[in-house]
Parts: C-alpha cells; structure tokens; sequence
C-alpha cells in the first residue's frame, strides 16, 4: 500500500472540509472494498477521511412509506434489523447475501451503492425499489444513479448520507452467485410498488439496470409463465471467464422466475 | 507521518505509534508478536486473519490499525483463561478439526462468534457462516463437527 495521511472526522461538516481542502482524498467507509484496492496499488489516495465515527450516517428508520438507512449502515445490520425484515424482508435477506459474516460486519450500505461494482448486490435492490439516494448536496433518482462499470451520479466530492427507500406492497430478490467470489453472477430483483412493477438487475451489465422486457411483462400477467417468453438482449451484457453474456442473458429470466416464485 | 493508537489488546492497554497504512493484521503480528493470526490471502477471501473488533468477528488485514484506535480487540492468544483452552479449542481438538492448522486461528475465531449470534444453528446455516473461512486440507466436515459441538 502507498503512503497517506489518514483522518476521522466527526461530523459531514468536516468531511467537506477536509475533502475541499486535501490534494487527492478518498472517504472510507467500511473499507471492504478500497482496502483491498490500496493494497493491490490500485488506489493511491493522498488522503483517507474515514467516516466510521459520523453517527448521524448511522441507524435505520421508518418515516411516512419510507425505510431510511443511513450509508454508514452495515450489511449485518440491513440483514438482522427488525424493521427492515418487517417492511421489506427482500432487502434484509439481500444484505445477508453479502459477502461473508466478516464482510458483512464491517461492509456497508453506501459504501456498495456508491462503488457500483457490476455484481454487487444492493444496487438491484436500489433500483427496483426506485429508493432515492440522499447525499449532501442533493436527492438522486434510482434511474438515473448508477451510470456504467464503477460509475455513478455521484461528483467525486460527494457524499451519500442515506438511501430513501419506498416500502413496496412486495418484493423478492434472487441471486446466482459467481461459485467463487459469492458477488451476483446475475442477481434479479423485483418490486411490486406503488408506481408499478419495478425489476433491476445486477452482475450481468455494466452496472445495474432495470429490465422493461420484464417488466412490462409481469405488468400484463404476475406470473412465472409471463417471463418465459421475454427477450432479454445479451449485446451489451458482461462475458467474462464465468459467463458468457447469453448464459447471463438467460440467467437473468431463471432468477427472474424464481424471484416470482418466491412471492406467490 | 505516525499516528499513536491506544488499543486494548487481549485485555492488555496498549499504545503505539503506527504508519496509517498499516494493517491492523501487520500490527498485530509484527508490533505485538502475536503470530497467532495468520495472513493468507491478498483479497480479503480467506479468513485466516479473523479477530474479534469488540467482541465481533472481523478480517484484521482489512482493516487499518489506526481504526482500532479506543477499541479492544481479541486474537487467538486471547481465548483461552489461565493457561485452559477454550470450549472452541477444545472442540476443534476432540474432532480432529484441523490438520496443517494455517486456517485454524481464523476458524476458531470465526466459530467463536457464529455460536455468540446463533447458539443453536444448525449444519446447513453453519456451512454458509462459514464462506468467508477457507480451508486447504480438510475438507470442511471436520471443521463443522467441531464448532457445532463445541461446549459454549
Ligand atoms: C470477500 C468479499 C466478498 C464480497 N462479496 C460481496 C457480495 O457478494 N456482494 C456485494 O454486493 N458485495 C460484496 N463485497 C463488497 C462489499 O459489499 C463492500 O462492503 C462494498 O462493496 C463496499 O462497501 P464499504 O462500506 O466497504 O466501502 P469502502 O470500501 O470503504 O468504499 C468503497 C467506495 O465507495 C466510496 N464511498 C464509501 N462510502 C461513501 C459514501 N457514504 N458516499 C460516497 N462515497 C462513498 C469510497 O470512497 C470508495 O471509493 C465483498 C467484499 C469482500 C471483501
Ligand atoms: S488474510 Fe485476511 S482474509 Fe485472507
Ligand atoms: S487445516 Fe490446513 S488449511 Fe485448514
């Protein structure tokens, strides 16, 4: 690992701070990702601001509809809140998905959405929920967060303080995982909610997308039969040594039936 | 420029001067020569540096020692009271849950926090809360006999 100066900051506040005024800094969240990327050089920031004492990006609530977790939420915490397997238990059994116990205790909720790794799980959830990403400078739509391969709305000095999510009617998650990293091979979600159908999709495109094939075919009939005949375009899905983009391609109508499964 | 960290560690205060870049894991083995936990992988995947953070089951090379910074943590040398193994250890001893024992540290503390949050979990979940513990020689059965029987 290169050199840095590291930072705890206490409050948002100072975070800006310190990002305005620092040469090449990088906020630290549960560190599951960029650790590992510092130690393989492929990250050298100048500066870590680390935001594991900021109590305010901590905590779940529930307020007017919506579930509120707070970035600095862990993976452990989404899966084992009370409140969550209540309002939306897809999103809880997700998160428990993740990784292993040791990931998923350190790992957390912004941390994920704001690195949008193609195969990471909580971005499909953000997605076909339709939740909103609050950070400090503005509220961003689901549609139009995550942009391509470890791209996102976000300006490099933003900072995401929470994820607004609408509590659906229902809603399930499946996920193939890759044998042996365990991140979504193809991971599909789907949300009966109250501007519709919702379905996203992660680990078989660039970042997470939701699927209108799929959709629009569950609008017409909520059934496992009803995906049987969708088309769902392999063009601009992932090949790699795991899966071609046709085996995602149709990996992504199986999860999707068994998502449908799941909730009837 | 060096930070001072004030760790708890094994119910020992300490207090050290560290790189920010150094791992937890790195403190741990060359600062406090506590060689107990192991480091066998570059990608976070393995396991065989699992410490308990306050009690939780963690992956200490992942993890900068400056973070550890007003917290305790527990490595291997820490379970076992007054020169007695803990129940953990003693479980993986009786079911032969070991063999080379390069993994072994990170099982025990892996298992140790597994039965803390699911005192009565069974094989299948067990196999699963296992997926972040990887084992070159056993084969894994062995591993879950012992920390399904263990005495805790
Ligand atoms: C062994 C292993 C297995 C894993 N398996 C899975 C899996 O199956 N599925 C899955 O989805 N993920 C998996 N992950 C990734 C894991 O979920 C990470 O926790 C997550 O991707 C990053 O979250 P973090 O809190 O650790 O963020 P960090 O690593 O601290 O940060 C990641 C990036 O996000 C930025 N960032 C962090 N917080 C914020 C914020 N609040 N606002 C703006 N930017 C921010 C950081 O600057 C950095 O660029 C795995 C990781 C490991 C090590
Ligand atoms: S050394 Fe920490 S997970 Fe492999
Ligand atoms: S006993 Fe050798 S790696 Fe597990």
């Amino acid at each position: 690992m290169y050199e840095f100066q590291y930072h705890k900051a206490s409050s948002i506040n100072e975070v800006k701070e310190k990002i305005s005024s620092l040469n090449d800094p990088k906020i630290m969240a549960g560190g599951m990702t960029l650790i590992p990327t510092m130690k393989q050089r492929l990250a050298a920031p100048s500066d870590i601001i680390d935001l594991s004492n900021i109590n305010e990006l901590k905590g779940i609530s529930k307020e007017k509809g919506f579930i509120i977790i707070g970035a600095m939420t862990t993976h452990f915490e989404v899966h084992t809140s009370e409140l969550v397997k209540k309002e939306i238990p897809s999103l809880a059994f997700l998160a428990g998905l993740i990784g292993d116990p040791m990931v998923r205790h350190r790992g957390t909720i912004g941390g994920s959405v704001a690195n949008s790794d193609p195969s990471a799980d909580y971005p499909s959830s953000v997605i076909s929920l339709g939740a909103k990403i609050i950070t400090d400078k503005r509220e961003i739509e689901s549609d139009e967060f995550f942009i391509d391969l470890f791209e996102t709305a976000l300006d490099d000095d933003e900072i995401i303080l929470s994820l607004k999510f609408p509590i659906p009617n229902k809603s399930a998650y499946m996920k193939f995982p890759q044998p042996a990293s365990r991140y979504a091979l193809v991971g599909v979600f789907i949300s009966d909610t109250k501007e519709g159908i919702r379905v996203g999709i992660t680990g078989a495109g660039p970042c997470a997308f939701r699927s209108k094939e799929i959709e629009k075919a569950l609008s017409k009939n909520f059934t496992e039969s009803a995906i049987e005949n969708v088309n769902i375009p392999s063009e601009n899905l992932n090949s790699d040594i795991h899966a071609s983009a046709e085996y995602r391609a149709h990996l992504v109508k199986v999860m999707a039936k068994r998502a449908i499964k799941k909730l009837s | 420029m060096k930070i001072n960290v004030n760790v708890n560690v094994n119910g020992q205060d300490v207090s050290e001067e560290v790189e920010p870049r150094t791992l937890l894991v790195d403190f741990i083995r060359e600062k406090m020569k506590l060689t107990g936990t192991h480091v066998g992988c570059d990608t976070t995947q393995c396991g065989a540096c699992t410490i308990h953070l306050d009690g939780v089951a963690i992956k200490s090379c992942t993890i900068l020692a400056v973070q550890a910074h007003n917290r305790s943590i527990t490595t291997i040398e820490g379970i076992s009271k007054n020169d007695e193994l803990h129940p953990m250890q003693i479980s993986f001893k009786e079911n032969h849950g070991l063999q080379c024992g390069f993994c072994t540290p990170g099982m025990v503390m892996a298992g140790i926090d597994i039965r803390r949050r699911k005192p009565t979990i069974e094989e299948d979940e067990l196999r699963l809360e296992l997926e972040g513990n990887i084992c070159r020689c056993t084969g894994y059965h062995n591993i879950v006999k012992s920390i399904l029987n263990a005495k805790m």
